[in-house]
């Protein structure tokens, strides 16, 4: 059997596997997204320049220093969420008590900002990053890059690891609680200004992995979280952001729809994600796993 | 009705308008205005119905494609050409503003960005918007068949007046009834709602009033400057938008106009090291953002009221905006 509804199932497989990838980049970053307006109540949009900065430091500890990916695989999201740290506490912390406005919109000048910088910096230009993981499986129907199962498979180690932490444990507790009710979470003696502090920075933290993640996939250029970001946006209007769970599966079912579209209809692949916000605005407006609004 | 501040300062910025040409070259004036009135559009649908908009260059460009397109091909009157994008930027307000207004806060913000995407997309891929060239040599159509517009002059005191007309079409929409229902839904949307108000329908009408709006500036744009590119339904251009109403000062009326001076002449400055632009913008952008959250406008006011309330005596002039 070599073909499927007519489509060649090298070709079928092959493309279900990018979009399960895509959907690893959905997913992380949508969870990230989700963690960081359910106790923050701010959309941050800056969220595609962190996972830029992630792909950027794993270049740039390479290029200056040859520290192999996997030591950047640990070091970036800490050099990132340290940004996200100071990003929170020097700025972020200043704004909670205004209109969220006001906090989105710091988080969009932010985005400006540092993707200004690492342009004068760095130039516009893309760096490739070397794949550090060569050969692949041959399935004899199609033969996919270690890599590239090696990225499915973490997006779904850490992006189920972080639902369990958040659902299962005493911390996460804490933070769906402080997500209820801060004061009377405050009033139990909890600090919360620090666990918003390190809950945004361990989200950043987060896109910043992803960031170093995707590095031997795509190019490392200061454009990579701009058009990133803003298909994690539609995904996450899709999902909505009230769950966590919500947010993982959506991702990756966007993520092989969007295959999918490139095997059957090409021409639609960089928009079908798009239309499915369409359609589910036009159905269902409060998204797949939306609470109201 | 008696001459209060507020006409004092229509007439002191149509004076402005009339001797701006003296300072400074027309197309330069041009751009300011054109940003100023995409900024408007931008400012009226957050400032006065509470819906922060993150795709007006969705707007600004397809108006600037269609309105470059009818007048390259069928060589109509200029005010047939604006018309023409005006009109298709309002339908795709309609068709966006349906599904958008179905999400409030960040959602909507997030769906108009999408939006915007896609449009930018469209603009990638149709034939008629010449990809990745752009639309060029559009021509300058006459105003009414009377008025030439070739001359650089010419076309800024075109653009001007028609920006005036919006201006001032903005300033009676927000004063009128229409209005303070909208202020009304921003502020409470719960109480709007159940004073009988239907509420989708004040912010479906807000939203495609201010897509023809900023529709308006991009047909403005592509006569003056004559070319339509991409850069026009990028996402720069909602962001710039969105730059100068902070700037200037939100849910102000002139913080549009001065946040577009501001803003355009900073960006002018650093024509010579583009690297440095984005830079900037983003500086200022985070700095208004933490220290100046009301805008040039928006402080003045609140100083020039707070001066009224410690001079009991004199009776106080309306607000002034």
């Amino acid at each position: 059997m070599d073909t499927l509804f007519g489509i060649p199932l090298a070709a079928l497989v092959g493309q279900v596997v990018i979009g399960l990838i895509n959907g690893s980049f959905y997913a992380l970053m949508s969870l990230g997204l989700a963690i960081i307006f359910g106790l923050l109540h701010v959309v941050n949009f800056a969220h595609g320049v962190q996972y830029m900065l992630g792909a950027l430091v794993a270049w740039y500890l390479l290029d200056t220093w040859g520290i192999s990916y996997w030591w950047a695989l640990l070091l970036a999201p800490l050099i990132v969420g340290l940004i996200g740290l100071a990003m929170e506490r020097f700025f972020l912390r200043h704004l909670y008590h205004l209109d969220h406005v006001y906090a989105l919109l710091l988080t969009v000048g932010m985005g400006i900002l540092i993707e200004g910088l690492v342009k004068f910096k760095f130039g516009i230009g893309g760096q490739p990053y070397p794949n550090p993981m060569s050969g692949g499986a041959d399935l004899s129907v199609a033969f996919i890059p270690w890599y590239r199962l090696w990225v499915i498979a973490v997006a779904l180690v850490v992006s189920l690891g972080t639902w369990l932490f958040i659902e299962r444990t005493k911390i996460g507790a804490y933070l769906r609680a402080a997500n209820e009710n801060p004061n009377l979470v405050r009033t139990f003696g909890i600090n919360v200004p620090r666990m918003l502090m390190l809950t945004y920075a361990f989200a950043v933290a987060l896109a910043g992995f992803s960031g170093v993640m995707a590095a031997p996939i795509y190019q490392v250029s200061p454009h990579m979280g701009g058009s990133l970001i803003i298909v994690v946006f539609a995904v996450v209007v899709i999902g909505g952001m009230g769950s966590i769970l919500g947010s993982i599966v959506t991702g990756f079912g966007l993520g092989v729809i969007e295959g999918l579209t490139k095997v059957f209809y090409p021409e639609g692949a960089s928009v079908v994600i798009f239309v499915v916000m369409i359609l589910m605005l036009a159905v269902r407006p409060s998204g797949l796993f939306g609470r109201g609004q | 009705m008696t001459f209060q501040g507020k006409h004092l300062v229509w007439l002191i910025a149509a004076l402005l308008l009339l001797l701006a040409p003296l300072a400074a070259y027309p197309l330069f004036l041009i751009k300011i205005l054109t940003a100023a009135l995409l900024a408007a559009s931008v400012n009226f649908l957050v400032g006065y119905a509470g819906l922060l908009s993150f795709g007006h260059a969705m707007f600004y460009g397809s108006a600037a494609y269609v309105s470059g397109h009818v007048l390259k091909t069928w060589g109509v009157d200029a005010l047939v050409g604006i018309a023409a994008g005006v009109l298709v930027s309002a339908l795709l307000g309609l068709v966006t503003g349906v599904l958008a207004i179905r999400r409030q806060g960040v959602y909507f913000s997030m769906i108009t960005l999408a939006f915007a995407q896609v449009v930018y997309f469209l603009a990638l891929r149709l034939p008629f918007t010449g990809g990745e060239d752009g639309l060029q040599n559009v021509p300058r159509a006459p105003v009414l068949g009377l008025i030439p517009t070739d001359d650089h002059l010419a076309m800024y005191y075109v653009c001007a007046v028609i920006v005036t007309a919006a201006f001032w079409l903005i300033w009676r929409i927000v004063h009128s009834p229409f209005g303070q229902v909208l202020k009304a839904i921003r502020d409470n949307e719960p109480r709007a709602m159940s004073l009988g108000y239907r509420v989708n329908q004040y912010k479906l009408l807000a939203f495609v009033l201010s897509a023809a709006l900023g529709g308006l500036a991009g047909s403005l744009k592509v006569m003056s400057f004559e070319l339509a590119t991409l850069t026009d339904v990028g996402w720069g251009t909602s962001g710039d938008a969105l730059l100068i109403c902070i700037v200037g000062g939100m849910a102000t009326l002139w913080g549009p106009v001065i946040g577009a001076i501001v803003v355009i002449a900073l960006e002018h400055s650093l024509a010579s090291t583009p690297e440095l632009v984005q830079i900037v913008q983003g500086l200022v952008f985070v700095l208004v953002v933490m220290l100046f959250r009301k805008g040039i406008v928006g402080q003045w006011l609140a100083w020039w009221q707070g001066r009224q309330r410690r001079q009991p005596s004199k009776p106080s002039a309306q607000e002034a905006s």
